[in-house]
């Protein structure tokens, strides 16, 4: 390469007229130094401006369009500018760079106290569609799930075959290996805090309970909800952004029939089979940590738990599972189909599918909880 | 100066045992317009891709601006980097910034230009590249797929490269627009004398701006010349190319301009 000579100017004043010599290489990366004090040279300059290239060694449309911006600003301020001494292809650039129009608009900005409201009432409203939209999609969703226990040969079995392995079987090491640390955990703090008052041997009641009536399910619930709702926000939205489901719709293929009823089957299926995984693995965890700390063997375990369990104990459990189940895979599939086109809300809205399906199963959860303690089970 | 921008020697790649090139060579002189042609999947993109480092080649070598690419360090690449544009097929904007900031993204990054004036090139970018100006506030889902295309030249643009990489940049336009953006890269190619390597399937780019045509045929680059040279040649693909009835009509109506 040559050398490359950073770009400068020289002004030669006068009453009547400024000349002002441009040299060396004006192109972009070498602009920086140069383009202010270029520009503001403008403000001192006589009525009639010279702008010479003739010592200009390189240039390209940015160096081009600085030239041309100070022409702009010149005939703005009343003055008139010329240029000499280009070279045919720099001509040829400037040339380019004269026919663009200035900008029709500014962009207006609100004051900051209206906008404020505007963004409020606008995210209040946004939502509000939203939810309203969900139980549309999900009355849609138990409809065609009727629909179909009664037609079963639009039952796309392959499809349930594959989401019940993905869904479920994949999701055993995850769930087990989580529930079984927690009721390890529930086991040893439990044990540290009733040894004080010389209870220890409430700890496996302690852990029987909260891990068959709560923790099991609950647990099963927000892992599958960023496992597997997340997944099917992003299945659906890639197929979006794909154009796949227009190409379905084409076809006279129904993407809730396809896609959403064997998503929320297999969830419906593997959710109670999981709670049951995490409720034995739980209890299992808390029972290792007992025989550890407070030297209760795995059979006292056992007689301890026939003794104190109360079978409800596991049913209010296991009766929140299909709840879950349909609440997780119908906003994982309803925020799937709202992806418009770009890559960008595909992720945004697997986010919020996912963070929108772990508080619909706490709420729901708390509303049993409720729900259970005044029918007094 | 060196006149050779770019130089292929002998590039092969292979994806695990599927061999996609094998043997190619090609020089690309400074200030021209190179056109290379090639049946659907014949790895025009690929070679593409490779040139621009994004595929490992597993052997040969290939020398842009006189190096290989990926021998350089991470600061050697940057500086390679801001000598060349490329507009890929889709147009792959990022779709999380604007028009305007996916043509500043570049400018902000490697110069130390005002935001003022960053901006002022940006939009003049954008005019160039033939889009209005008040879709620079756009988002690229906003965008028709021909406005994306340009969106994205004006983008390739934004640093005035030395050598564009341009992957089927007419394909999807109108031939109106087609024929304006021909025009502007003659333009432009005029004036910087930027280098050109150009990807296409259409016949109207190749007659009116291209100096060479490369044919890409049996794994490697299997003839250059330019398109009078080429639609001599006897290989039974380059005549259908060249030959065939929209060959043909797209010949005459270059002669018809005579």
């Amino acid at each position: 390469m040559t050398t490359q000579q950073s770009p400068s100017f020289e002004v030669l004043s006068s009453p009547e007229e400024t000349t002002i010599s441009l040299s060396g290489t004006w192109t972009t990366l070498h602009l920086d130094s140069v383009e202010r004090p270029f520009l503001n040279s403008m403000l001192n300059a006589a009525h009639s401006i010279v702008l010479n290239l003739t010592n200009v060694t390189k240039l390209d449309t940015n160096g081009a369009w600085i030239i041309e911006q100070y022409k702009r600003q010149a005939k703005t301020k009343g003055k008139s500018c010329s240029v000499t001494g280009a070279e045919e292809k720099d001509k040829i650039l400037l040339t380019t760079v004269e026919k663009r129009t200035e900008e029709k608009t500014k962009e207006k900005r609100d004051p900051f106290i209206i906008s404020l409201f505007y963004d409020t009432g606008r995210c209040f409203i946004d939502q509000l569609k939203i939810s309203i939209n969900i139980v549309g999609f999900l009355g849609e969703v138990v409809t065609t799930l009727v629909r179909s226990i009664f037609n079963p040969k639009r039952f796309r079995l392959t499809a349930l075959f594959y989401h019940l392995e993905h869904v479920g079987i994949r999701g055993i090491p995850i769930i087990a290996l989580l529930s079984f640390l927690i009721g390890m955990v529930l086991a040893y703090m439990g044990a540290q805090q009733l040894q004080k008052f010389g209870a220890q041997v409430f700890v496996i009641q302690l852990v029987q309970i909260s891990v068959l009536r709560e923790l099991g399910i609950l647990l099963t619930a927000i892992v599958i909800a960023g496992r597997s709702g997340s997944a099917f926000t992003a299945q659906i939205g890639a197929m979006i952004s794909n154009e796949e489901i227009y190409a379905m719709k084409t076809s006279g293929l129904n993407p809730v029939d396809t896609l959403v009823i064997p998503r929320v089957l297999a969830l419906l299926i593997m959710l109670p089979i999981l709670g049951f995984i995490a409720d034995i693995m739980g209890l299992l965890g808390g029972a290792l940590m007992v025989w550890q700390t407070l030297d209760i063997s795995l059979h006292g375990f056992v007689v301890r738990l026939h003794q104190t369990l109360n079978i409800w104990d596991f049913y209010v459990g296991m009766v929140k599972a299909p709840f879950f189940a349909i609440i997780i895979a119908t906003i994982g599939c309803f925020q799937g189909l709202q992806v418009t086109g770009s890559a960008e809300s595909v992720g945004r809205l697997t986010t919020t599918s996912v963070i929108e399906s772990i508080f619909a199963v706490i709420v729901i959860d708390a509303g049993f909880a409720i729900f259970f303690a005044t029918i007094g089970i | 100066m060196n006149d050779v921008i770019l130089s292929l020697e002998n590039v092969r790649t292979q994806f695990g045992k599927n061999i996609i090139h094998d043997g190619v060579n090609l020089e690309l002189r400074r200030g021209e317009i190179l056109g290379v042609i090639g049946g659907s999947g014949s790895g025009k993109s690929v070679l593409l891709r490779t040139i621009l480092g994004l595929n490992r080649h597993t052997a040969g070598s290939i020398k842009i601006f006189g190096k290989e690419y990926h021998t350089l360090t991470v600061e050697e690449k940057h500086s390679v980097e801001q000598r060349w544009g490329v507009l890929f097929q889709d147009g792959a904007l990022y779709s999380s910034l604007t028009v305007l900031e996916n043509v500043d993204v570049a400018l902000r990054e490697y110069t130390k230009i005002s935001d003022q004036t960053r901006r002022e090139i940006a939009l003049l970018k954008i005019f160039m590249a033939g889009l209005p100006i008040e879709s620079s506030t756009l988002m690229p889902s906003e965008l028709s797929g021909g406005m994306r295309k340009r969106a994205s030249l004006a983008r390739a643009l934004a640093m005035d490269p030395e050598i564009l990489l341009l992957d089927e940049p007419t394909a999807g336009l109108d031939p109106i627009t087609a024929g304006a953006f021909d025009d502007l890269l003659k333009t432009l190619q005029h004036a910087l004398g930027f280098t050109v390597f150009l990807v296409t399937h259409d016949l109207d780019t190749l007659n009116t701006i291209c100096d060479r045509v490369a044919v890409l045929a049996e794994k490697r680059i299997y003839a250059t010349g330019t398109v009078e040279e080429l639609s001599k040649n006897p290989y039974p693909w380059i005549q259908d190319y060249f030959n065939g009835p929209r060959g043909r009509s797209a010949n005459s109506a270059k002669c018809g301009e005579k």
